[in-house]
């Protein structure tokens, strides 16, 4: 194969090189700039290897932003946790108790998935100031909890269906009632379901911006918002921004690069293709 | 039976409080805004514990579409519509070439699709900060052709006040027109061969006329605006879409390349045998099987490049005129000028917007399900 067609594999090669090469340009330019110290960094030697290590960026940045990654943390797992508890419990509901009207119900959740969070916004922001929330990281987190609801119950709901219903069946003429049925039987099968949901959840809402700068003062900032302020400065020397979109990206890099196939499932799922 | 019924009483019961979160947060919400939005709320005292809101009916949209003061609106709006054409275009484009090219099986298969996938799990802003680092004017990505002898680039990537494709708001009645009789004869030209005469009589024909009658009549038309307002395709979005492109394409491809992985390799075979070259193979068979993940390839990137707040924050600021996006408009409304009921009407025309290709798309596979 290789021997009959060597022009289209050369072609192939080095158009995957390419693109690798393009794809990859950012990171090795974020890695050179966060390690230069601020004097070395100029315009027309941006592209050049750093003269002289500078890992105080880190350190420098790790200094500013770990308020903002604290918050973060808390944030992430929280909202992580009980959303997908809750959309496991909803996948089993509509994929192994269907009613009369639960794929319309399905449907309409689903639904809450694709708006532009613009639509909500406001009455988010009224609500959340009504019942002293606004501010703090347990509001924050009630947004997420609530609006990542969607997306946990599609994928476990299309993950509980592979499950055979005959082995609940039996399980309900063993006597085993609706809870039973979900402790002895289904969850144990979940723990791949959860892997993905909990990936794509904790990606999801680490990365997330647009409420954690509505609803959230400065203290309770989550860590796309403390970048945002430390990038956001004109006379910024470009070490720190660099060093501290690194720490940012590090833990979803993580999770991409070591889990990476779960983390292309949750892509699947989310796209509702069955 | 007893047993049986209580059971399901209890799975309804599960499901219940997320039924309210999602009927309140999601639906209540969204009839609330869209009563805000036509409301007075703004101004003084927005911010009050008990602020003064009147209705006013649809005033707040006739602004935003109309009103002197708010041209950026309509801007904006012009962006978020070439932001979108040029996010699809490009991540299907280029999520699908590389896709192709990962199909032929090179080797190192997996390191690579993990660089092509890798940005899809940063946040926006980390790659708007890089990005914007990147397109700074005098190095980044300018001075790149300077390491092979060539020029430097002096193009002012976030910051060029050019435009192209320009357009003046008066007619846009007659441009709606023409666009959709474009897309009525592009239609009926892709039609033609399955369906021959019938695309002719539906689309071909009264889409000419259509486009001939815009042309035409162009003149008697109402017009949409009291003075010649110009807009069009601002330069300076290039930068943030190519960063939303080197972001997302990673995410088409590995649609495309699940999608290629499920054709059965009896079919591949059956097309080698028939003689069928790659081209042929991927244009005539492997393409058009994966339509439905090209349809929800284009619903997820459509329903993003609507949400590129982050990105655009990230990379010129909020404040930025030339790159400005109505998720942009609706925040700096709301939040900077209190202004929460024109901020609302911003955020009603983007759910519409959103709502127009979302809705199809579920009722289409709600059907599905219930067919099977």
């Amino acid at each position: 194969m290789t021997a009959r067609l060597p022009a289209g594999r050369v072609f192939l090669y080095a158009a995957l090189a390419l693109l690798a090469a393009a794809y990859l340009t950012p990171a090795y330019m974020a890695v050179i700039t966060a390690l230069k110290f601020p004097g070395d960094i100029t315009l027309p030697t941006a592209w050049n290897f750093p003269v002289a290590f500078n890992w105080g960026s880190f350190s420098e940045a790790l200094e500013k932003l770990r308020p903002n990654l604290v918050n973060s943390v808390i944030l992430t797992v929280s909202a992580t946790a009980l959303s997908t508890v809750l959309g496991s419990l909803n996948g089993y509901v509509f994929s192994k108790w269907k009613f009369k009207g639960s794929e319309v119900v399905f449907t309409l959740f689903l639904f809450g998935m694709f708006i532009p969070y613009q639509i909500i916004l406001i009455p988010l922001f009224q609500a959340l100031r009504a019942v002293n929330l606004y501010g703090g990281l347990p509001g924050l987190i009630l947004a997420h909890v609530v609006y990542g609801l969607p997306i946990t119950t599609l994928i476990f709901r299309n993950f509980y269906a592979q499950i055979p219903t005959s082995l609940i069946e039996s399980a309900r003429l063993d006597g085993a009632g609706f809870f039973s049925i979900y402790l002895r039987i289904v969850f144990p099968l979940s723990v791949p379901g959860f892997v993905v949901t909990s990936l794509w959840q904790f990606t999801q809402i680490w990365n997330e911006f647009l409420w954690g700068i509505c609803l959230t003062r400065h203290t309770a900032n989550p860590i796309t918002v403390g970048l945002a302020q430390l990038a956001g400065g004109q006379a910024v020397s470009w070490n720190l921004p660099m060093a501290g979109s690194i720490l940012a990206a590090l833990p979803v890099l993580t999770i991409y690069i070591f889990l990476g196939r779960y983390f292309i499932r949750g892509l699947l799922a989310g796209s509702v293709k069955e | 039976m007893r047993v049986l019924f209580t059971d399901r009483t209890k799975a309804f019961l599960t499901l219940l409080p997320s039924i309210i979160l999602i009927g309140v947060f999601v639906y209540g919400f969204i009839g609330n805004t869209a009563y805000l939005s036509m409301t007075d709320w703004g101004k003084e005292g927005a911010l009050a514990v008990d602020p003064v809101i009147n209705f006013i009916g649809p005033q707040n949209y006739v602004d935003l579409f109309t009103g002197f003061l708010d041209a950026r609106f309509r801007q904006d709006l012009v962006n978020a519509v070439f932001y979108s054409v040029f996010l699809l275009a490009g991540a299907v484009g280029l999520g699908l070439f590389i896709a192709i090219l990962l199909d032929r099986k090179p080797r190192g298969e997996d390191f690579l699709r993990t660089v092509f996938l890798y940005p899809m799990s940063l946040s926006f802003i980390v790659s708007g900060t890089i990005w914007r680092w990147l397109l700074a004017p005098q190095g980044g990505v300018n001075i790149l052709p300077t390491y092979v002898g060539l020029p430097p680039i002096h193009f002012r990537w976030l910051s060029s006040t050019d435009m192209v494709l320009q357009f003046n708001w008066q007619n846009l009645l007659q441009i709606l027109l023409y666009l959709t009789a474009f897309i009525m004869i592009v239609w009926g030209l892709l039609r033609l061969k399955e369906e021959g005469g019938r695309a002719v009589r539906r689309l071909l024909l009264p889409g000419s006329i259509l486009g001939a009658l815009a042309w035409l009549g162009g003149g008697f038309l109402p017009q949409a605006y009291f003075m010649e307002e110009i807009h069009g395709f601002n330069l300076a979005t290039l930068g943030i879409i190519m960063a939303t492109v080197w972001q997302y394409s990673g995410y088409t491809m590995a649609l495309y390349l699940a999608g290629f992985h499920g054709i059965s390799q009896d079919m591949v075979d059956a097309a080698r045998l028939d003689g069928a070259s790659d081209a042929a193979y991927y244009r005539y068979i492997a393409i058009p099987m994966l339509k439905p993940i090209t349809i929800s390839a284009i619903i997820i990137l459509s329903h993003i490049s609507l949400k590129m707040f982050d990105i655009i924050f990230a990379m010129t600021g909020p404040d930025n005129g030339q790159t400005g996006h109505p998720a942009l408009l609706m925040y700096l409304t709301t939040f900077r000028a209190n202004d929460f009921a024109k901020g609302a009407a911003i955020a009603v025309v983007l759910f519409l917007v959103a709502a127009t290709f979302i809705i199809p798309y579920l009722v289409s596979s709600y059907h599905k399900k219930g067919g099977k």
